[in-house]
């Protein structure tokens, strides 16, 4: 499917978001730029603490209640940067959804899951009484919850975790959103309804005509699910590109030494391979390249300045001085 | 093999709770007394303020079973005349604490910032004084009486409620159902009084219980005193002061009163703790 000659309904451009903490400033997000149109999915990958999830909660404007972000993130000819609480409001929940990580906690345990339900249907659309029931059946329905009308009354504890996940995605896209941002929203769930989650997400995304960001720090499933791929490191976005261009030939030592890890097709008994060392505290960042203590095609520049991202084919960006020409990963 | 579905039968939360001899006793203790309190014309057998020259400083007998203090009057009915006034100790003197305790501590947890930090500059200043003793100044200001002593337990009292209510609804903040609110877009009153709040009063509750104990211990001593209720009228701070120079010819004049002050702070305690256990959230 080509998106070239789509327009973007998301453009993040620059964005920076800085934590404060004991009088010392974490650079939790660093020049992060990309776009996404419609029915596009971005895969954002990275290790934990990379900043992936501190650039969702960017650009819906949860991170800015304990943080400083600046940049623009452009949506719909506005940018969410700069606007109001007040406004963003209006954009929260009705044009712009996120599902988050843990099913177990993301909903109120006191409140019937119709309560919930009708709870964002009443405050995004403006549906009677009556159609709002018949619209939270509808969405429990869509997100293949069985009996839907009888789980109305239930209590988020009389539902499995990834039934939880269910409400929780009807709950976000019962106001018909145009952008999804999930969160890691497989990871604490069986490995078989993580592909039942997923499935269900990028079902509705394409029924729904809507944007997905999809974070997550797992490779296989970005290589199923998604079509362009973001790998973010210490705050900063080091390769995107489309995703089989970018797994097929991957240019960022980084996004080589990701692939490596991803446990498939080896004989038993194979030591898995790692990146070498720990990601760097976000208050003691390397002068140089963010990577280059633990990578190991590191050469002189790389411990002298930043590289920045740059195009290296048509629509790929790597932000390496070295970048890896031939490598091949076990993913793609 | 009969075919019968397995179905674990779950005893509801009430029920285990109520295994609990300690709930069921505190919750018999403070029935009881709410009971003397709203009717002790109906308990007590004589009237509380009836003076009987003829029967002064009598030691329990079966006319009397509590004794007559040094006007005669039975013992027995002011105690439990006594129930009304201190039982609106245990409410009036923490009800309203507790409400403001609550709004303010889920405001300041939920907004953090500059509110926070000038709270937690009253709760450093507060916490630094006894109790009592802050208590006894603001009485000492406002003038002794029941409605000044209200005002005074409250204006200190409060803090203590928001202090825990702001850390619950700290905690609860790192559920993603807050988070979730908050990028659904709804509006902060909506996340903090729906949301944030039914889910973190569980442990303000308990430490209600706690706290009308206490008020009512904190209400006789202050009766004791003489800053609280004032005589004739019946209340167990007072009619322990009446009797303290009397205790070791007529012990039962401060003893009866002091049972009953000791029975209403067990009660309490049991039934918060029994609440403790109901409403604590199971896995």
């Amino acid at each position: 499917m080509s998106m070239e000659d789509q327009k973007p309904i998301l453009e993040v451009n620059e964005l920076n978001t800085t934590f404060h903490r004991n009088g010392r400033a974490l650079p939790a997000v660093r020049d992060v730029s990309f776009s996404v149109a419609r029915g596009e999915v971005l895969g954002l990958v990275g290790e934990s603490g990379s900043g992936k999830s501190v650039t969702l909660r960017s650009i819906i404007g949860l991170a800015r209640r304990y943080g400083d972000v600046t940049g623009q993130v452009r949506w719909k000819g506005s940018d969410l940067v700069a606007m109001p609480d007040r406004v963003l409001r209006h954009k929260q929940g009705r044009e712009i959804a996120m599902i988050f990580q843990e099913p177990m906690t993301s909903l109120n345990p006191l409140l019937t899951v119709g309560l919930q339900l009708e709870e964002s249907l009443r405050a995004h659309t403006d549906l009677q009484r009556k159609a709002r029931h018949d619209r939270a059946v509808e969405m429990l329905d869509l997100v293949g919850i069985p009996s839907a009308a009888q789980r109305l009354k239930d209590y988020p504890h009389q539902f499995s975790g990834g039934m939880r996940q269910r409400v929780m995605i009807a709950i976000a896209l019962a106001a018909n959103p145009k952008l999804l941002l999930a969160d890691e929203p497989t990871t604490a769930l069986d490995v078989t309804i993580q592909a039942q989650i997923l499935d269900l997400i990028l079902r509705l995304a394409q029924d729904m005509d809507m944007g997905v960001v999809l974070v997550t720090h797992d490779l296989g499933v970005v290589a199923q699910t998604c079509d362009n791929l973001a790998v973010m490191y210490a705050g900063r976005i080091v390769e995107q590109g489309p995703v089989r261009d970018v797994l097929r030939a991957p240019g960022h030592p980084y996004t080589v030494g990701l692939m490596r890890s991803v446990p498939e097709n080896l004989p038993p008994r194979t030591p898995l391979s790692s990146v070498p060392g720990v990601p760097p505290s976000l208050d003691a960042l390397p002068t140089g390249c963010v990577f280059a203590p633990r990578c190991s095609s590191c050469i002189e520049p790389c411990l002298q300045d930043r590289p920045a991202l740059t195009l290296i084919t048509d629509r790929r960006q790597v932000a390496c001085f070295n970048p890896v020409t031939n490598a091949k990963g076990n993913v793609a | 093999m009969s075919d019968a579905v397995f179905t674990p039968s779950q005893p509801s939360r009430i029920r285990l709770a109520l295994r609990k001899p300690g709930f069921v006793v505190g919750i018999l203790i403070i029935g009881f007394s709410v009971m003397l309190a709203l009717f002790p014309g109906i308990f007590a057998p004589y009237d509380p303020n009836a003076i009987d020259y003829l029967a002064v400083r009598q030691p329990p007998s079966w006319t009397h079973p509590f004794g007559t203090d040094l006007l005669g009057r039975d013992s027995l009915s002011r105690v439990i005349w006594a129930y009304q006034v201190n039982m609106q100790m245990a409410v009036l003197a923490t009800v309203f604490a507790l409400v403001i305790g609550v709004v303010v501590g889920a405001l300041v947890g939920y907004y953090r910032g500059i509110a926070d930090l000038i709270f937690g500059r009253v709760v450093d200043a507060v916490i630094t004084f006894p109790f009592l003793v802050l208590v006894i100044a603001v009485v000492a200001v406002l003038g002794p009486g029941l409605i000044n002593m209200y005002i005074a337990i409250t204006l200190v009292g409060w803090v203590y409620y928001a202090r825990l209510m702001r850390a619950e609804v700290i905690a609860q903040m790192g559920n993603d159902y807050a988070a979730a609110g908050i990028v659904m877009g709804y509006s902060d009153r909506r996340i903090i009084f729906r949301h944030l709040l039914p889910n973190a009063i569980t442990p303000v509750i308990v430490y209600w219980m706690t706290d009308m104990a206490l008020a009512i211990l904190l209400g006789s001593s202050l009766g004791y005193l003489g800053l609280g209720a004032q005589p004739p009228q019946s209340e167990w701070g007072v009619l322990i002061a009446e009797g303290r120079n009397f205790i070791s010819t007529a012990w039962w004049l401060s003893l009866m009163p002091g049972i009953a002050i000791v029975l209403t702070g067990l009660g309490f305690s049991l039934l918060g703790d029994g609440l403790a256990d109901l409403l604590r959230p199971r896995g």
